[in-house]
């Protein structure tokens, strides 16, 4: 037994023990900078190989403390991906900054294994260990830059903010064990099914937990961190977290409502439609008015956030949960290319000194750089959802999503407030394409690669998405024992 | 490769031999733009020649599957019939027409301008040949995508403001129109037009939704009255190119939409609110037309023309009979060659003049002889004026309007007419304005008179004027059977 839960959770080992190993071997080659990321990197890779080699297995680990299935080894996918993208558009950027230290991707290393860790949480302990392990390196990664005031105040609150979200979390979890006495989602969910539980606390419960995973993924009212915070970080970081975090976030809320609480879906798919409809409209809105790039993704991301959350009251839906979360699933990964992406553009504008950080600093880029601005234009026209891209595709699928579970007023909110985010994504567009200016694009080796590998999958997987399609239903089925 | 996805995809062909070129060799450019539009014309021509004209079916159907989304199937599903056949002819012609008129006018980055006109091509020949929902919709959207470059990289002074206009209104129509083939999908279990139209069998309540949910997308890209307020900004800020193939054919997948889906999707729904629509194309036909009066802008007043022609158009097609559908697809096909035509002669005098205003001009009549007789032409078409092409499609649809059963008055034809005697005031005031009378500025003393090129971008547009006006026998012929059955299904909805 034990030695099988060992065996699948070697992608996680993998990780988080060659992010130790890295600090120290890190400590010997602080002369070749390259070394230390092009290790990470590998280590990455290698767990990606090991999740995609054990892919298809279904297993209870640890005593069910963890839970092996293709929907968390698609999350780790995504997750893995992420990071090593998120290291080849750091390398060059930190150098540029003068802050190539080791210590960024041995803790990037660190919150990817929380990430995973969170992706395979059968139990809520394990849910809030993964997500302080996921949260604390990325608060010192917030701080990076230091001694940056920006950079240091980012974290700061990030920080602040973070701790509390999860305080909310642990006592949520707290309740509801108080509630249930058990603290396994599988458990929880028999349990639920056939009550005689106090139907308050574990409301209380729930609700709090809610709260806690909100502040992650940055949805409305719980979003106010978002914008601070990912316009001090150093840029390539809040590349990684736009992405990483949020999926995170998304890992245990699809996790928690899906696995563990859909008894209980009557109570908190109002809620989440709530949150949902705020989420997409309060992010749009308040992107439009962002002159900063930075804030104007981060407000982006908060909107993204919203589209996806649109997904949770959709599993309520009899029958309706495994499409739910595969659009979920799918919707992330099309995210992960296309912002990734587009914050290496943002990283390739970027000056020494940490300006060129507004939207008008994009002048004339298309001139100047002409495959980078086209790379951005791919993906702004991705992020509004315009065929032919992946960005398309995946509203469309979640869009369905919405209508089949008659979620008809959402789905309109949600088309809606993509109209009024062409807006601002365009003006990106005009900027870079229709005004000059004097705009320096870096022409980096990997920061130029990984842009344009991004914007090749976002129009490839656009024109022929089946294949994405097919792998991330394929990853839902087992969530649902079928 | 089946002959309507090569006649879809052709200028893809070209646009990757574009990517090889330098910037700087722009001669090559062109001609390698040029020669691939012709390539796509004689593949159009090549359907034409392959479409059996008595037969009312979609002819050449292919249909792949592309994807399958939750156990909905989406499928590449394309053909053509009588509604779309002429619209696939005029966007193949209308296209090199444009290309030619940018040999002198466009200088900067004539790479990227080329790549996004035939990109543009693409999503027009797709949106006018898709059967599926979804693919009709990608291609709907993305035909967005090269217009809004062309209209704010290549346009004039007020060019961003007109392109991020044009994005959003035409964005904002078809988001609801992509819940509503959403819905649909999901309840027939396909998106395959034929399909749902078989299926038929929606509740009236529910058809009125849909029906609007569509046609509000098709009313502003028409645009119709109450829509329209983009067009006037895209069409004077675009370049001529993007002027004749914004008037000439983007408009009619307004109308086409309402063919293609509206009428045949809901056919009860299309019933009951035919009176309404019709009404607002009847306002759209007098609006356009007493507001093209006052503007000194020649460019302006085209467009503006556009609303009341585009107008009659609508009219024809919600009088729901054989009549009226008929004319209302020929004048599609009238309307884009005689407007086309009016953009690409005004942009031709802009480039000379570097001024579109009415009033910098007159007397051109003795300094440019010919462009003064072919702009006598196509003025006179775009009027009605009998012998040419306008007066045929134009009289057809008010002859439709006039006994429709569904419309029920004849009062929107009269009011209709109005609009006819209208266009016959602004546009020969145009004429009068800038042709006739002394030459009142010094610089026009020494125009130069249309060179070959021009001539032979014209001239196409010329034959097809005359060739409808005289004989439209052919173009009707091969519009005909479908008509007749679409008129008979909606016959049946009464």
């Amino acid at each position: 037994m034990i030695s099988q839960s060992i065996l699948f959770s070697a992608p996680l080992i993998i990780v988080a023990g060659w992010g130790t190993i890295l600090l120290a071997i890190d400590l010997f080659v602080s002369r070749r900078r390259w070394i230390t990321p092009l290790l990470a990197a590998l280590g990455l890779v290698a767990a990606m190989v090991v999740v995609l080699l054990q892919f298809g297995g279904q297993a209870e680990l640890f005593n069910g403390m963890l839970i092996q299935d293709t929907f968390g080894s698609f999350l780790q996918l995504i997750f893995l991906l992420t990071a090593v993208l998120g290291i080849a558009l750091a390398y060059d950027y930190l150098k540029r900054l003068g802050l190539d230290k080791g210590e960024y991707y041995t803790l990037l290393m660190f919150t990817v294994s929380g990430m995973m860790l969170m992706a395979m949480a059968g139990d809520l302990i394990i849910v809030f260990l993964a997500l302080e392990l996921l949260s604390f390196p990325l608060y010192i990664l917030s701080g990076f830059a230091r001694p940056a005031p920006a950079s240091e105040e980012s974290a700061m609150k990030y920080f602040l903010l973070g701790a509390f979200s999860s305080g909310f979390v642990l006592y949520g979890i707290a309740l509801v064990y108080g509630a249930a006495q058990t603290t396994q989602l599988n458990g929880l969910a028999t349990i639920l099914q056939s009550g005689g539980y106090p139907h308050g606390l574990m409301l209380a419960g729930v609700g709090l937990i809610l709260v806690g995973l909100a502040f992650k993924v940055a949805a409305v009212p719980f979003h106010m961190w978002t914008p601070d915070v990912y316009q001090g970080a150093p840029s390539s970081i809040v590349a990684f977290m736009t992405v990483g975090a949020k999926a995170g976030g998304f890992a245990a809320l699809l996790r928690f409502f899906v696995v563990g609480f859909p008894a209980l879906s009557a109570s908190w798919a109002p809620v989440l439609v709530g949150i949902s409809a705020l989420t997409m409209i309060w992010g749009n809105v308040a992107a439009v008015a962002q002159s900063n790039i930075k804030r104007m993704l981060a407000y982006s991301s908060i909107a993204h956030a919203g589209y996806i959350l649109m997904v949770l009251p959709a599993t309520a839906k009899g029958g309706l949960a495994s499409i739910a979360v595969s659009s979920a699933l799918f919707y992330l990964f099309a995210y992960m290319a296309t912002n990734l992406g587009a914050w290496g553009v943002v990283l390739a504008v970027e000056k020494r000194d940490g300006e060129g950080g507004a939207i008008d600093d994009f002048a004339g880029l298309a001139s100047r750089h002409r495959l980078l601005a086209f790379a951005m234009a791919v993906f702004m026209f991705s992020l509004i959802g315009v065929p032919p891209t992946l960005g398309f595709v995946g509203k469309y699928y979640i869009f369905q999503t919405a209508v089949h579970a008659n979620l008809i007023g959402l789905a309109l909110i949600g088309v809606l407030t993509s109209l009024v985010s062409a807006y601002y994504y365009l003006r990106v567009v005009v900027v870079m394409y229709m005004k000059s200016g004097e705009v320096q694009p870096r022409s980096e080796l990997w920061l130029n690669g990984t842009v344009g590998l991004a914007a090749l999958v976002t129009l490839v997987l656009g024109i022929v998405p089946a294949p994405l399609f097919d792998f991330a239903s394929r990853s839902v089925l087992m969530l649902f024992g079928s | 490769m089946d002959l309507l996805s090569l006649l879809i995809f052709s200028p893809v062909l070209g646009m990757i031999v574009l990517l090889f070129l330098k910037a700087d060799q722009k001669r090559a450019i062109r001609w390698v733009a040029l020669i691939t539009s012709l390539l796509t014309l004689g593949l159009a021509l090549a359907v034409v020649a392959n479409f059996d004209p008595s037969r009312p079916d979609l002819q050449m159907t292919v249909s792949i599957p592309w994807i399958e989304v939750s156990g909905l199937p989406i499928a590449y599903h394309v053909g053509v019939d009588g509604l779309s056949i002429l619209l696939v002819l005029l966007t193949a012609i209308l296209t090199p027409v444009s290309i030619l008129s940018t040999w002198t006018a466009i200088e900067e980055d004539v790479k990227t301008f080329m790549l996004f006109f035939l990109m543009l091509e693409v999503g027009v020949m797709g949106v006018f040949l898709a059967l599926d929902l979804f693919l009709f919709y990608v291609f709907w959207e993305f035909s967005l995508v090269p217009m809004y470059f062309l209209i704010g990289v290549w346009g004039s002074d007020r060019r961003i403001y007109a392109a991020i206009k044009f994005f959003l209104y035409t964005m904002a129509g078809s988001i609801l129109m992509l819940l509503a083939i959403l819905w649909l999908g999901i309840q027939g279990g396909t998106f395959s037009l034929p399909q749902l139209q078989a299926a038929g069998g929606i509740p009236l309540n529910i058809q009125i939704w849909l029906f609007l949910a569509f046609g509000v997308a098709f009313a502003i890209k028409v645009p119709m009255w109450a829509f329209h307020s983009w067009l006037p900004d895209a069409h004077t800020e675009a370049p001529t190119a993007g002027s004749i193939i914004l008037a000439g054919v983007l408009l009619k997948m307004g109308a086409y939409g309402f063919l293609r889906f509206n009428l045949s999707l809901f056919p009860q729904a299309t019933v009951r609110l035919a009176p309404w629509v019709a009404a607002l194309a009847v306002i759209g036909i007098i609006y356009g037309a007493i507001v093209s009066f006052p503007q000194p802008d020649m460019k302006r007043l085209v467009a503006y023309s556009s609303i009341s022609h585009m107008g009659f158009i609508v009219l024809g097609l919600f009088a729901l009979n054989t009549e009226g559908l008929q004319g209302a697809i020929l004048q599609m096909v009238n309307h884009g060659v005689s407007t086309g035509a009016l953009f690409l002669l005004v942009g031709l005098i802009y480039e000379r003049r570097h001024t579109r205003l009415m009033e910098h001009f007159g007397g051109l009549w003795k300094v440019m002889p010919i462009y003064a007789s072919i702009t006598l032409i196509v003025t006179l078409s775009s009027i009605g004026l009998p012998g040419l092409n306008g007066f045929v499609g134009e009289f057809t649809i008010l002859l439709g309007a006039f006994h429709s059963a569904v419309l029920g008055s004849p009062l929107y034809a009269a009011i209709g007419v109005l609009g006819v005697i209208l266009a016959a005031i602004y546009l020969l005031t145009m004429f009068q304005r800038t042709f006739f009378g002394e030459v009142t500025e010094e610089e026009n003393t020494q125009l130069k008179d249309l060179n070959w090129r021009e001539i032979v971008s014209l001239a196409p547009l010329l034959v097809l004027i005359f060739w409808i006006g005289l004989y439209p026998k052919p173009f009707f012929h091969l519009i005909a059977p479908t008509v007749n059955h679409l008129a008979a299904t909606l016959q049946a909805a009464y």
